[in-house]
């Protein structure tokens, strides 16, 4: 059984390795690498389509995990009430987290469609708008489109696990609560939030980490276009990788995301342990 | 942001109204701040799987004209769906994502097992940083691993086989669903384990006869789990596989079905409906396991 073990972690670790070295090198699809150093990252540096790339992705992840956290905290509380059908609520509600992204993805490509949009027709129907939006063929329009499909498949998850940790804080705070006259708004202000803190910390980063690495939504709705408007950092290592051989210009791309995503980690693991000794929890 | 705290500042009856203070909150009330909002979230969510429907059995008629009621369909068509299940390899592809979903999770699983109880029960020396390293592991996302893993797998030759993809599925099956069954074994009484190794029981009889038939709700959700995983991947399936025989579901539409600038959107909703059917169903026979295995992974 220590075997398992062991062989797990190299078999992990490997690619991890073998994917920051690759960084470090020239290689090409059918061809090893020599070793160039940081050619790779001062090339990138340079490059406009990567800094636009990590602009986006920044952009994509702070405005969608904002929103994210918000909606799906709203939806917690409600699913969190007393309802006819609760269950079933809560089935149905994780039905976008479940479907393959790629699928979901091609939907919303069909109503994001330039002349027959589902969302332009009813828009212009109600007389808003007179002519059809070109959700993604405009570059903001297109940021915001793929933020929104990707806000549609957060949201659950969110919504998911936060009720969970809201099912655990015992109803006696709130009675305690409103018997001390607190108003509803304070009730969840000073009762709900602090002792949902610690899961909030993790739920946002997982959340923030699946946002930055994302990558299906954004292949499938518009492979970064228009004018590389879209591209992530995922997308663009894929694309330069893959379709435009040069993996080892791909790698560099997909190891310059790690400090960020490490940042993300860090920041809600420390942000954890403090709640947790602020709530007067010892050392676990 | 705005809009959402002025609603919970609407609403916080929210939390308040579950805890049996629930009359004093009048009913219209709680139709404005409860149903509405929730019935404007399920529209919402559920809305692209409806299109999605709607569109499988739409003629191309209806579905290219800007008049009429776009919501409805009126001459319900099965063309779409004939199209796609003889005229392209869709039943191909639906045949290899089932072999290798089912295939990467029991393999999945069966590691996990071993590896998690190592790390639960045998307590060697840094098992804590092995538990700890198999969660950091769990966070290392695809999209930074497929091009190291593209060069390994173009070194086995293993390149355009459903080997490559059931090789290295599990290489983030495995640490989730350790993490899971590491919160599931820890759960066992230790004294029942102790009371079997006084009877003479071995460690590999331990884990099948005592741990394995106490964990089963765990082995369910991770297997849930590890199958929707497998089935809902998407840039591995993209970058090691390229002929259309060997393709998943999720690639195979979106790169088969889409040609140059005719979509063929009834056929494409249909693939797509298809394709998220057999989880969708699955998903819907063990909810339970599922929002637990979910949280459970979180909460840890």
């Amino acid at each position: 059984m220590l075997p398992a073990a062991v062989l797990l972690l190299v078999f992990l670790t490997y690619p991890l390795g073998l994917g920051t070295w690759l960084g470090f090198t020239d290689t090409k699809i059918g061809r090893g690498g020599e070793w160039v150093g940081l050619e790779n990252y001062a090339f990138l540096w340079g490059d406009s389509v990567t800094r636009l790339a990590l602009f986006n992705t920044i952009f994509y992840t702070a405005i969608a995990s904002v929103i994210k956290f918000a909606l799906g905290l709203w939806l917690a509380l409600l699913l969190n009430k007393h309802l006819p059908f609760k269950a079933f609520f809560r089935a149905v509600v994780l039905l976008p987290f479940i479907v393959p992204t790629a699928l979901s993805a091609i939907a919303f490509w069909w109503i994001y469609d330039s002349q027959f949009s589902i969302l332009s027709w009813g828009l212009v129907k109600l007389g808003l708008i007179d002519r059809y939006i070109d959700f993604l063929g405009e570059p903001w329009n297109a940021r915001l489109a793929t933020i929104a499909a990707n806000i549609w498949r957060g949201v659950p998850f969110v919504a998911i696990t936060l009720l969970a940790g809201l099912q655990t804080i015992s109803p006696s705070y709130y009675e305690a609560a409103s018997l001390d006259g607190a108003s509803p708004w304070q009730q969840f202000r000073h009762v709900t939030l602090p002792l949902l803190t610690p899961i909030i910390a993790v739920v946002m980063t997982f959340s923030v980490l699946f946002t930055f690495t994302d990558f299906q939504l954004i292949y499938v709705l518009t492979r970064g276009g228009p004018l590389n408007a879209t591209h992530l950092m995922a997308t663009l290592s894929f694309q330069r990788a893959i379709p435009g051989g040069a993996l080892g210009e791909g790698a560099a791309i997909a190891t310059a995301m790690v400090p960020f995503l490490l940042a993300a980690i860090l920041v809600s693991y420390f942000g954890l342990q403090r709640r947790a000794w602020q709530q007067g929890g010892g050392d676990k | 942001m705005s809009e959402s705290t002025a609603a919970q500042r609407d609403a916080p009856p929210a939390t308040a109204d579950s805890q049996g203070m629930n009359y004093l909150v009048s009913l219209p009330r709680r139709i404005v701040t409860v149903y509405v909002p929730l019935g404007a979230f399920l529209v919402v969510l559920l809305f692209p799987f409806y299109w999605m429907i709607v569109t499988t059995f739409k003629p191309n008629e209806e579905l290219l004209s800007r008049e009429g009621n776009p919501f409805w369909v009126k001459n319900p068509t099965f063309a779409h769906i004939r199209k796609l299940l003889f005229d392209t390899s869709y039943p191909d592809w639906l045949w290899n994502t089932i072999l290798i979903s089912v295939v990467a999770t029991f393999v999945s699983i069966a590691c996990s097992v071993l590896a998690a109880y190592a790390i639960e029960r045998l307590r060697f020396k840094g098992s804590r940083y092995v538990g700890m390293s198999i969660f950091l592991a769990y966070l290392v996302p695809p999209s930074i691993l497929f091009i190291p893993l593209a060069q390994i797998i173009y070194q086995l030759q293993l390149f355009d086989t459903r080997l490559a993809l059931i090789l290295t599925y599990p290489t983030f099956l495995i640490p989730f669903c350790t993490w899971l069954l590491m919160g599931y074994f820890k759960s066992i009484p230790f004294e029942l384990e102790e009371c079997a190794l006084i009877d003479g029981a071995s460690r590999w009889q331990i884990l099948t006869k005592i741990v394995l038939p106490l964990a089963v709700p765990g082995l369910i959700s991770a297997g849930i789990f590890a199958f929707t995983l497998s089935w809902n991947e998407f840039i591995y399936a993209l970058t090691f596989v390229s002929s259309s025989e060997v393709k998943t579901v999720p690639v195979g539409v979106i790169t088969e079905l889409v040609e140059g600038d005719v979509y063929h959107w009834g056929a494409l909703m249909a693939g797509a409906l298809f394709g998220s059917l057999p989880v969708a169903v699955l998903y819907s026979f063990f909810v339970e396991y599922y929002v637990s295995g979910l949280t459970g992974a979180v909460k840890e």
